[in-house]
């Protein structure tokens, strides 16, 4: 059972948790995932561990609401427990230092490279962070991105804030040449199809990029193999490979395929979860 | 004129039509009369050598004398000092392969049921009343057990009843290990897991979920800031392996191990109660024939499948599964589809719509001594599926020895360990079962939980000497 110390709804359907789990605050690195569970009976689902407090022994997630697990997380307040959380799981990505090193995060995608991007500025790299939202209201630790990163890009679909357009339109402007300028190194964290899209972008400009893969998982530890990916041609497990590997040798065809695969089931678990509800 | 003597008490079963509809035990188990007529059976040998086929040396003879007696408390003392995982063993034992093999009365009228009778007598043991009193350790050191599959919870019982402060770190949410997470609850119900678990707990063991060992907490971290002073490993082989043919990453693929973890460990069967799902479409091909195999073959006839399959490339007489399992399936449609091997998942639309195969035929040994399986040309051949579910094999899980420096391996994956059989390559640091042999079987593994505890007490006794 992992307490929860502090909530934050940072947009509508994303919330911020702060929460009581010192063993994994303090063997985190930036970009490693947990794996939590909220209640008997519920799924196992990988979130990212946002931040990290060593000292405090404090872990930060950030939740989106998708499905029915993510929901009735999103349901948990300031001292309740959430009933498992696993981690750190995954690998560190390996960032290459030197050169201009941009993040590009997409909805929630941003709140994965908080600690990551912060890691790279005290590392004395110089830093972008490219977020992108549909709008203004989904924009999420734009603030806190800004005191990290040397630039913050912000971008909306609907341009009730910054560049109107997609992350993968300003990162275009700036292979261009447009300040703060060509990327050296492109980090990708959000929706599998904007990452995908940053992939292509870099591709095209002979950009070394990683993306951060999400796909379904059970355990975490590589027993499953459920989470597998083809990278390069090869079976990897991103529980245990990953989640970090190299953008452009990535099969995302196969991964968006994977990862729609219980999508019928999740529209199905939603509804009993509705249903559930209402008989209360 | 020769001597006539009854054949083996069959294991009542339930009804295959009823059983293969649910996830209840399909063994009944014996009656008071059932168990005294089979240890009755029992030729009381002068030299007994039941005892050799047994990977922990059982005393089978005594236990089985104390059955026919009416002695049940002494029969199960006999038996759960020898092997603490007696309950569990019972169910999940090859014993063709092993005691039973070996019994004088095997050629003639079939073997004593030594399996059965271990059952027996165990779930007679879980029916008496419980002492509520945990036991306090009597010595001061705290030894670290990685993991709770059944090496773990044997190393960790043995420790305990030597008086020493155990604590076993399982990853997952829930303590067992292969036996939680692989063996579904028709052949092994989670409340005898439960009540082996809460055995240990009585023992004075402490189980900490939702640890990973080399990442939550290091190796090194258990003895320098936590002050363990020995740790076994008993993290198995749970790495699932693939075929490397194409298709495999089609959806409505799975790995045994992810079938059987969501069924086992996530109940997918109540979904959406449980909020795990697991396609499960009319037609599925289990690709193996050991014992995870059966159990996701037979899941998923359970689940639903009105064709489930076993395609495996050689012949019934090289199967690895335990006999009752194989015939359990038979009787309840599973489909058997021998010297057939799979060469491609056929798919549309990223679904799995077919499995391509070739026709074989046996050749030569091989390595393993089997007979070599040789492609027929031109045999290739497709079966219409919903779902492939790879069984083909699992190597030991590198996460901890990736994490941990100077912790060694083969290359296959195993952990090397001393001549002794028990120490890594890192001091106190003892491992056993499937993460040091590759995947074998459970009592295997908890003969070497069982050797493990016993090394690290007298290594303890002689670093304080």
């Amino acid at each position: 059972m992992v307490r929860i110390l502090e909530k934050r709804q940072l947009t509508p359907i994303t919330k911020l948790y702060r929460v009581d789990a010192p063993l994994i605050a303090k063997a985190a690195s930036a970009g490693q995932f947990v794996i939590v569970r909220v209640r008997e009976g519920g799924e196992r689902i990988p979130l990212t561990i946002t931040d990290y407090d060593r000292e405090q022994g404090v872990t930060t997630i950030v939740v989106q609401e998708v499905g029915a697990t993510t929901r009735r997380l999103a349901e948990l307040q300031e001292g309740e427990e959430i009933l498992d959380m696993v981690g750190p799981l995954g690998e560190a990505p390996d960032i290459p230092s030197g050169g201009h090193i941009v993040g590009v995060g997409g909805g929630y995608g941003s709140a994965a490279l908080l600690c990551l991007m912060r890691e790279l500025s005290d590392r004395g790299e110089k830093t972008t962070i490219i977020m992108g939202a549909r709008e203004k209201d989904l924009l999420i630790l734009a603030d806190e991105l800004g005191e990290i990163c040397d630039h913050v890009e912000i971008c909306t679909d609907d341009g009730s804030a910054g560049f109107k357009g997609f992350v993968t339109d300003r990162l275009q402007e700036m292979i261009d040449g447009s300040p703060p300028g060509r990327p050296d190194y492109v980090i990708a964290i959000g929706p599998m199809p904007m990452m995908r899209a940053v992939e292509k972008t870099t591709k095209a400009a002979g950009i070394d990029t990683t993306a951060s893969l999400d796909p379904l998982m059970i355990d975490g530890t590589g027993m499953c193999g459920g989470c597998r990916v083809t990278v390069g041609g090869e079976i990897k497990f991103a529980c245990v490979d990953g989640p970090f590997f190299d953008a452009h040798e990535v099969d995302f065809d196969e991964a968006v395929s994977r990862s729609k695969m219980y999508v019928k089931e999740e529209q199905q678990a939603a509804a009993c979860q509705r249903s559930a509800r209402e008989v209360a | 004129m020769p001597v006539k003597r009854a054949d083996k008490t069959p294991m009542p079963v339930r009804e295959a039509e009823l059983r293969a509809h649910d996830f209840e035990e399909v063994n009944e188990g014996y009656c008071f009369s059932h168990a005294m007529f089979e240890a009755e059976r029992c030729l009381r040998c002068q030299d007994p050598v039941c005892i050799d086929g047994c990977p922990v040396r059982v005393p089978i003879a005594d236990f089985m004398h104390a059955v026919a007696a009416g002695d049940l408390k002494k029969a199960s003392t006999i038996l759960r000092t020898a092997n603490p995982l007696a309950a569990i063993c019972g169910r999940v034992c090859p014993q063709e392969a092993q005691c039973e093999m070996q019994c004088h009365m095997t050629k003639r009228f079939g073997p004593v049921a030594i399996g059965h009778l271990e059952r027996y007598v165990s779930d007679w043991e879980m029916e008496q009343p419980l002492n509520d009193s945990v036991a306090k350790p009597t010595r001061d050191e705290k030894i670290a057990i990685i993991g709770s599959g059944p090496s773990g919870l044997v190393c960790a019982g043995e420790l305990a009843r030597l008086g020493y402060r155990v604590t076993v770190f399982e990853a997952l949410h829930a303590p067992g290990g292969v036996l939680r997470y692989g063996i579904p609850e028709f052949r092994l119900p989670n409340s005898i897991l439960d009540w082996e678990i809460a055995s240990l707990e009585r023992l004075g063991v402490e189980f900490i979920n939702n640890v990973i060992i080399g990442k939550t907490i290091k190796l090194d971290e258990l003895f320098s800031e936590m002050g363990y002073s020995a740790a076994f490993i008993g993290t198995g082989a749970g790495l699932p392996k693939f075929m490397g043919i194409p298709g495999e990453s089609l959806n409505g693929v799975y790995s045994a191990n992810e079938f059987l973890t969501r069924i086992n460990l996530m109940q997918a069967f109540e979904f959406p109660h449980s909020e795990t799902p697991l396609k499960v479409g009319g037609r599925v091909a289990v690709i193996g024939s050991g014992n995870t195999a059966m159990d996701a073959v037979r899941s998923a006839l359970r689940l639903g499948a009105e064709h489930a399959m076993v395609v495996y490339r050689r012949s019934e007489n090289e199967m690895t599964a335990r006999i009752e399992e194989y015939e359990h399936a038979i009787e309840e449609g599973v489909e058997f589809h021998w010297l057939t091997n799979p060469i491609e998942v056929l798919g549309e639309d990223g679904w799995v719509t077919g499995l391509k195969c070739m026709r074989m035929e046996l050749g030569e040994p091989d390595d393993s001594g089997r007979a070599r399986p040789v492609p027929i040309e031109g045999s290739e051949f497709i079966f219409p599926v919903d779902n492939v579910v790879l069984s083909i094999g699992t190597r030991p899980n590198p996460l901890l020895s990736r994490a941990t420096p100077g912790l060694k391996t083969h290359s296959w994956g195993g952990l090397l360990v001393d001549e002794r059989q028990v120490e890594t390559s890192v001091h106190r640091v003892y491992a056993g079962g499937d993460a040091v042999t590759g995947a074998a079987t459970v009592i295997l593994a908890a003969g070497a939980g069982k050797k493990a505890a016993e090394a690290i007490h007298s290594d303890l006794a002689a670093d304080a000497a």
